[in-house]
């Protein structure tokens, strides 16, 4: 068994293990394998390195030291680092150097973290294969012909490639938890509003929440104690949050507990193979003491058009702002200003990223908002109002991440529709705002991983971790 | 025909907070350019606004001096459209939920008593500004004023004449001066309006065609341009031949003196308004209501009021003095310090206005302070110079805020009230003047003036005139 965060944050600090020496094991690995996974956008090695010798040099001074001492960690391309390139894998963005690091990368600086780099995501985090990037294409890497799922592909790739024991990406439909069950890794999108937005270059505003990758519940639940909390400069950020050890429940068991499994969610178009690696992980919690019953939450069967409208729609206004002027891509053809921003929009954006403007312009349209956009927002009360309703009956929802497996790389990539089908399972709790995880459940004949995801009411994480954790020791997988 | 004319006004009043509506940058006017900026206002990819609560206070105070009915629960949302002043490329505003709606502001505008209603007031951010360079193909942005906060009034189409419209801004200008809502600096740009203007045959109750003017940041263009575009309309009602009113958005061009058209009703833009989602809806307490009601200055009404009954003015003199807010605070401070308010009346309204208008200041500006000022006029009450010598004081002492009385002291001009010294002067001049004295003497009575000249001329001026005459008059009874 792999050791976990905070045991190695114990031995670094101990002296029974140095920063530099675990670092420089990551870095051999992304030495040997990253040249064919291409989770990174921008490494950081040296600098990773120079830090871990200055960390290992204030333990032998006997200075005391944070949580997460002289450990590597890595970073999707759409969280600001001062001074190293984030360029949401756009052509946009591949020369912007953030003057200012976004709060999630102050709270782990602060707890004497390493950044080793970067990773690769599709554009402007919209897409569900990482193919969108401009810039590369990541691999999966308990497969390499297969795409690692997305957005935060190469987080997740990254986790489970061993170039970093965790990573943090964001969820905006899906965005985390979808690769972690491809990769078969552990991906969390906790409760909007528990980890600060600030720095995460927007797509959703209203949808998107940065979460942590990782190879167990545990050190999961131990970067969000680090990364959680209220920010003055996030207005979104949930005000007089209490102060929750996620790490400390881990152990207590499910007993009791009610699991609640809807029926929508084991439809048309569930992959097989899921579906039993799905009954047999409820099985298991049945046998840790759960009580599982499947119930019907019809709604959440229309979620995916109401989450287009309302992500594009948000999107469309959040991209407005790259207009060739102040930074980011500008085009070298123009004439004028009408010229300069319409040509710098048209060569800065990818194809998907074009799509999503060009929906969500014409859903806030004058003629259009009452029929889309209004509609879209009306659904998400609703949705938020079933899933109290629902939360107040059980304890957990439970279900498949994923309706397919990770999938050959450009097999989807001519159909946009059938990607956006992928999100099925995962845009619920991003409209409503509500926590999941994805963890894996199995694997499939072939060794492809399967991931299973549980759902939770608002700030209701302890209970994610508690549950995920048992099962996580039950099923015991080894990928 | 006779037309009648139909103008509604919307005002963008700056709005007092010493930082911007987002972020802690200065609101200060006159800064090298884009010294002000941050992250923030500026846009930068990552960045999140949060909302100044003194914005939210200073419009609730807005509302509750124009008598409108404060929402509390209102929201930001974002306008969206492309120039380069927008760094965002949308304006955070407010769209169906606006912090104040209704209102109603009344004046007395020759001899009748004019009531306008107003639509609403709603808080945004204002935007930059574009430098188009001289001579080159190019244009450089301020951005200093992105992000400063703005209360945006509209009125209701109540105003029927030119005139009408001019004195309602005007009123609307002394209620947010002593509100201390707005500093109301047109020439600073933090008081502007835009103009609707509309003309119908009399006795019609349709609304005409509509244009709307903008740019418009004086007194003097509102007239100006209302008053040309009120022609324009009616000549082409009259004689228009195939030429017509269209609903359009004219530009007021100050330097040229007319409106060029910008875009008509086919043209205008579709802002695509969404709810902001990086901020949640302000929510207003009756509490913070009642605390802002209470701390309301004296408003321009009451003030008149109160100077009518307490300093006995005539309703002229008051109207002047409220009419500019400096004036009337400067003249409250020179009476405090025990000058009689008749003559600080009269010195400000004389004196000090004309200085101000040569000098080309605004009352505000004024360096002068009511403690030297009250100096001099106390000085002139006692006799102790002349008003003349005090004018000269006044002129010599007022750029610098200079002591009235070392002014006095050291040019010698103190006025000669001894009889002693006085008697010698009247001596020399009757001594000297053997023939005015013999034509007074033969009933010439104009001569005892000619006399007093000679006096006041001797002296230089400093004879106190009213001693000098006695004496006169007592020395040609003696011979």
């Amino acid at each position: 068994m792999q050791m976990n965060i905070k045991e190695m944050v114990e031995k670094i600090k101990s002296g029974e293990l140095t920063s530099e020496a675990l670092v420089q094991s990551y870095i051999e690995e992304i030495t040997k394998s990253e040249p064919t996974i291409n989770a990174f956008l921008t490494l950081t090695c040296d600098e990773a390195l120079a830090k871990a010798k200055e960390i290992d040099a204030k333990i032998k001074a006997g200075e005391s030291l944070g949580r997460l001492a002289g450990i590597p960690i890595a970073i999707k391309d759409n969280i600001c680092t001062e001074g190293v390139h984030t360029t949401c894998a756009s052509k946009m963005l591949e020369d912007f150097i953030p003057p200012y690091d976004a709060t999630v990368i102050k709270k782990l600086l602060a707890e004497d973290a390493i950044i080793i780099g970067k990773t690769n995501m599709d554009e402007f985090a919209m897409g569900s294969s990482n193919e969108n990037s401009a810039f590369k294409k990541t691999l999966n890497p308990r497969d390499i012909t297969r795409v690692p799922g997305g957005s935060s592909g190469g987080s997740a790739a990254a986790v489970a490639a061993k170039f970093a024991p965790v990573s943090l990406g964001s969820d905006t439909g899906g965005s985390i938890r979808q690769p972690a069950a491809f990769c078969g890794v552990v991906g969390l999108k906790p409760t909007y509003g528990l980890v600060s937005r600030f720095g995460l270059i927007a797509f959703g505003s209203s949808l998107d929440q940065i979460g942590p990758f990782s190879n167990s519940v545990e050190d999961s639940a131990y970067i969000l104690n680090i990364i959680s909390g209220t920010d003055e400069y996030d207005s979104t950020s949930i005000r007089d949050l209490k102060e929750i050890d996620y790490t400390a429940g881990l152990q207590d068991g499910i007993k009791g507990m009610k699991i609640g499994v809807p029926e929508e969610f084991f439809g048309e178009g569930l992959d097989e193979e899921i579906k039993e690696s799905v009954k047999n992980s409820l099985d298991k919690l049945k046998e840790l003491g759960a009580e599982v019953e499947t119930f019907s939450l019809p709604i959440i069967k229309e979620g995916l058009a109401a989450y287009y409208i309302m992500s594009s729609a948000e999107a469309s206004t959040n991209l407005d702002r790259y207009d060739g002027i102040r930074y980011g891509y500008k085009t070298p053809n123009y004439t004028n200003l009408d010229e300069l921003v319409e040509n710098s929009r048209t060569e800065g954006f990818g194809a998907e990223v074009k799509r999503r403007i060009m929906l969500g312009t014409y859903a806030l349209a004058s003629g259009y908002y009452d029929a889309y956009y209004k509609k879209a927002d009306a659904f998400r009360r609703k949705l938020r109002y079933d899933l109290k309703k629902t939360f107040e009956k059980y304890d957990l929802i439970v279900g498949p991440v994923s309706p397919v497996l990770p999938f050959k790389i450009g097999e989807k990539k001519a159909d946009p529709l059938a990607m956006y089908l992928a999100d099925i399972y995962t845009i619920n709790v991003n409209l409503a705002g509500n926590p999941a995880i994805s963890i894996p459940a199995g694997k499939s004949k072939e060794g492809l991983p399967i991931g299973i995801q549980l759902m939770g009411d608002m700030l209701c994480e302890e209970k994610i971790f508690k549950a995920a954790y048992s099962l996580e020791q039950a099923l015991a997988i080894e990928l | 025909m006779n037309f009648e004319t139909v103008i509604g006004l919307e005002i963008h009043a700056e709005l007092k907070s010493k930082t911007k509506i987002f972020c802690s940058c200065s609101t200060k006017f006159g800064a090298e350019p884009n010294a002000n900026t941050c992250p923030i206002c500026t846009g930068v990819p990552g960045t999140l606004p949060v909302l100044n609560e003194e914005v939210v206070n200073l419009a609730i105070k807005a509302g509750t001096a124009l008598g409108c009915t404060i929402n509390k629960y209102n929201k930001m949302d974002r306008k969206n459209y492309f120039y380069p002043d927008l760094p965002k490329n949308y304006q955070t505003s407010q769209f169906d939920l606006p912090i104040c709606s209704g209102g109603l502001v009344e004046f007395e505008h020759e001899g009748k008593q004019v009531k306008v209603r107003l639509n609403r007031i709603h808080i945004e951010e204002d935007a930059g500004k574009l430098v188009h360079v001289e001579g080159e193909p190019i244009s450089l942005v301020d951005y200093n004023r992105v992000g400063v906060p703005l209360a945006e009034i509209v009125t209701e189409p109540d105003l029927r004449s030119v005139s009408e419209a001019v004195a309602f801004m005007k009123k609307l200008k002394s209620i947010l001066e002593y509100g201390e809502i707005s500093d109301c600096r047109m020439e600073q740009g933090s008081l502007r309006c835009d103009a609707n203007i509309s003309l119908r045959p009399v006795g019609q109750k349709e609304f005409g065609l509509r244009v709307e003017l903008k740019n418009i940041n004086s007194f003097r263009e509102l007239q100006k341009a209302l008053e040309k575009e009120e022609r324009r309309q009616r000549e082409l009602y009259t004689y228009g031949e195939g030429h017509k009113v269209v609903q359009e958005t004219r530009r007021w061009d100050a330097a040229k003196g007319k409106t060029i058209p910008m875009r008509s009703k086919e043209e205008a833009d579709d802002y695509r308004y969404v709810v902001e989602p990086d901020l949640p809806p302000i929510i207003i307490y009756d509490e913070q209501i009642e605390t802002i009601t209470k701390s309301l200055p004296e408003m321009p009404d009451e003030k008149k009021e109160r100077f009518l009954t307490a300093y006995e003015l005539t309703e002229k003199e008051v109207d002047i003095l409220i009419g500019d807010k400096g004036l009337a605070t400067f003249f409250e401070k020179v009476v405090k310090l025990g000058v009689m308010p008749k003559a600080a009346c009269n010195w400000i309204l004389g004196d000090i206005l004309r200085i101000l208008n040569d000098r080309k200041i605004e009352s505000e500006d004024m360096t002068l302070e009511a403690e030297n000022f009250a100096r001099l006029l106390k000085v002139v009450e006692e006799g102790k110079i002349s008003n003349n010598v005090g004018r000269e004081v006044l002129d010599e002492i007022f750029d610098e805020n200079k002591d009235p009385m070392k002014m006095i002291e050291e040019k010698g001009l103190m006025q000669i009230s001894s009889s002693d010294e006085l008697e010698k002067i009247v001596d020399e001049v009757i001594a000297n003047n053997p023939q005015s004295v013999e034509d007074f003497k033969a009933g010439k009575t104009q001569s005892a003036g000619f006399l007093m000249g000679r006096v006041m001329k001797l002296s230089k001026g400093k004879a106190n005139p009213k001693v000098a005459k006695e004496l006169v008059d007592k020395k040609l009874s003696e011979i």
